[in-house]
């Protein structure tokens, strides 16, 4: 059992040694840390777990913009889906990035009650997605990379959302990523939360920030269903393994974007400098190569993502006669 | 007495599970009429009285739509793992298990090869008895090769959707499926493929969230909730009072995201119509 969580542990951490953005002076500090960090998560307990879930949601992290202001360079936000709405929870925008032009798409929650109100906490409407799929559009037309900031709880669960179309919005967002030529970047920088985040992060290499959660349901949600009691949310949270060191072995993400030591909360410049260099180095990755196999790529990286058994053809498991109901 | 199983995120409108305090499962929730289980067989699960359409089993959704003796099962072998070591009140596996054993099936889905009214086509049909419908790696991996298999064999893929959307069990992985399936609908598009989604009650969050909405021809079945949240959730969320028929296909149809309504008894039929016009090699009889 211990040699198990070991040979775990050195998976693990090979992977991460085989980063492109760990590189550079700072590799031994970061790959130390990182080390210290996994050996405290591959034993963390439901509590430290749920940490990790309240760091990622913490009011002060940085959100889209605050990145925004200190990594781009004359940064044009563009509004509406030219359809019907503006949707504030979700930004869209060009700007100057490592010397180019790229397209920036990504949820943005508010930092006081009355931005939080006018951006529906991140919660995008599929007005949103129309206006995230709209620069899409406009980034491959003018190829410009793409780099995509997911931070949301989740798809907004309302009335009009839903007559709006919310599931077929968060579909065809999908889908229009999955056509793309342009290199995609995405970063989970927070919140990644179910549909509402998987909208916009079909990307060619997808990172997450180091205390980010990424998950198919919350883990409040999640409690209410299966403990049938949301004040279970600890133990939900535990169960679903929302955590940046969890969705690398499960190769979901392909690397760890460190944040300061404390923190992306306590110290913005720092958090904003490490994802930029995070950033950079994977579209240079990506520029190297041509569209047309790029979109080839991405889509067998998502291809292949899912873990099952399958019985070969003389061992089938056969099938069960249903039981016939009185 | 087995334990209700939920896996779904919303509950208000499901078939409910055969207990001793449920009603029985071929007593219509909607008139209250009770049948024998051959009688709502022979009528398709359609309820004579009210037109009520009751859940269909995925084998028997199979029989009703497919030419007599032309499925041909693919992939049927595929099993869940459990990656996570997934465990709420029962740990994942015997979660699994037992959805086997009562419903016989490898996972919420069967897919295969079909002819449905003299046209060549791949089946992608789901089943809500299994765990909710629920989608994780097997439903996922099985979608995709039945849009592999459609490409491959140059034919239309009919799916029927029954879901309650992504599988917690198996966490960010069952997330990963929506990409995933929404990457092989794009592959078989690219082939030159078509897709036909038809939704039947009922098809909610991940699924109606990637491949289901996807198709080129899209339909469901009357009555069928289509919704991304479901109603209670809305409710819960917003306190407003919702819609009478707040998420169900007939309100889907008014806001454009539907083809149509199809009645199952011009189910077949129809997709027959529909899988004509986009077959290449049609000769006109």
């Amino acid at each position: 059992m211990a040699n198990d969580a070991e040979l775990h542990l050195r998976n693990r951490l090979s992977r991460l040694r085989g980063l492109g953005l760990l590189r550079g002076t700072r590799i031994k500090g970061e790959l130390s840390r990182l080390q210290r960090q996994l050996e405290k998560i591959s034993e963390a307990s439901d509590e430290e777990i749920w940490q990790h879930v309240e760091l990622a949601r913490h009011p002060e992290r940085p959100y889209t913009l605050d990145y925004v202001e200190r990594i781009f360079e004359d940064f044009v936000e563009l509004h509406g889906d030219r359809a019907r709405a503006e949707d504030p929870a979700m930004i869209t925008g060009l700007g100057r990035f490592g010397g180019q032009t790229v397209a920036l798409l990504g949820h943005q929650k508010g930092r006081d009650t009355h931005e939080r109100i006018r951006r529906n906490y991140g919660m995008t409407y599929p007005e949103g997605y129309r206006k995230a799929m709209r620069m899409m559009d406009l980034a491959e037309r003018h190829r410009f990379p793409i780099i995509s900031l997911v931070d949301t709880p989740g798809a907004y669960p309302g009335i009009a959302a839903e007559q709006h179309g919310q599931g077929g919005a968060i579909a065809r967002s999908q889908a229009l990523m999955s056509r793309l030529t342009v290199p995609i970047v995405a970063c989970i920088i927070g919140e990644g939360g179910s549909g509402g985040a998987i909208a916009i992060a079909l990307a060619d290499r997808v990172l997450m920030q180091e205390n980010a959660m990424y998950s198919v349901i919350s883990p409040e949600g999640c409690a209410a269903i299966l403990w049938r009691d949301g004040a279970e949310k600890v133990k939900a949270a535990a169960a679903l393994k929302p955590d940046a060191a969890n969705c690398l072995s499960l190769g979901v993400i392909d690397a760890v974007v460190p944040e300061p030591e404390t923190g992306a909360q306590t110290n913005w410049p720092e958090a904003a400098r490490l994802l930029g260099e995070a950033l950079q180095s994977s579209l240079e990755d990506l520029q190297k190569i041509s569209g047309e196999q790029l979109r080839r790529r991405r889509r067998d990286r998502f291809r292949s993502l899912g873990v099952f058994a399958e019985a070969t053809a003389s061992t089938a498991i056969p099938s069960a006669p249903a039981p016939v109901r009185k | 007495m087995a334990e209700r199983i939920d896996v779904s995120i919303e509950h208000r409108n499901l078939p409910e599970p055969a207990t001793d305090e449920k009603p029985h499962p071929n007593t219509c929730p909607k008139c209250g009429s009770h049948y024998r289980d051959d009688e709502l067989r022979e009528n398709l699960r359609v309820c004579p009285q009210c037109n009520h359409h009751f859940a269909v089993r995925a084998r028997e959704r199979i029989t009703q739509l497919a030419d007599e003796g032309t499925f041909r099962e693919e992939s049927a072998g595929l099993r869940s793992e459990d990656p996570l070591e997934f465990f709420d009140l029962r740990p994942y596996p015997e979660r699994l298990a037992e959805a086997e054993v009562s419903t016989g099936l490898g996972d919420a889905i069967v897919i295969g090869a079909a002819v449905i009214e003299r046209v060549s086509c791949e089946l992608s049909i789901m089943d809500f008895s299994f765990m909710g419908g629920s989608m994780g790696s097997v439903v996922g991996e099985k979608f995709c090769r039945a849009c592999e298999s459609a490409a491959e064999r140059g034919v239309p893929l009919v799916s029927v959707t029954a879901s309650g959307g992504a599988r917690m069990q198996e966490g960010i992985l069952s997330l990963m499926q929506l990409p995933k399936t929404v990457c092989a609908v794009e592959d078989l598009k690219d082939a030159g493929g078509a897709m036909i989604s038809v939704m039947a009650h009922p098809t909610t969050a991940g699924v109606l969230a990637s491949f289901a909405s996807l198709g080129d021809v899209i339909v469901a079945e009357p009555g069928a909730l289509l919704a991304f949240t479901g109603p209670r959730v809305v409710q819960q969320t917003t306190r407003e009072k919702l819609p009478d028929d707040f998420g169900l296909a007939e309100s889907n149809i008014r806001f454009g995201h539907l083809d149509g309504i199809v009645g199952r008894h011009d189910l077949r039929p129809y997709l027959g119509r529909v899988l004509r016009l986009f077959d290449r090699d049609h000769d006109g009889q």
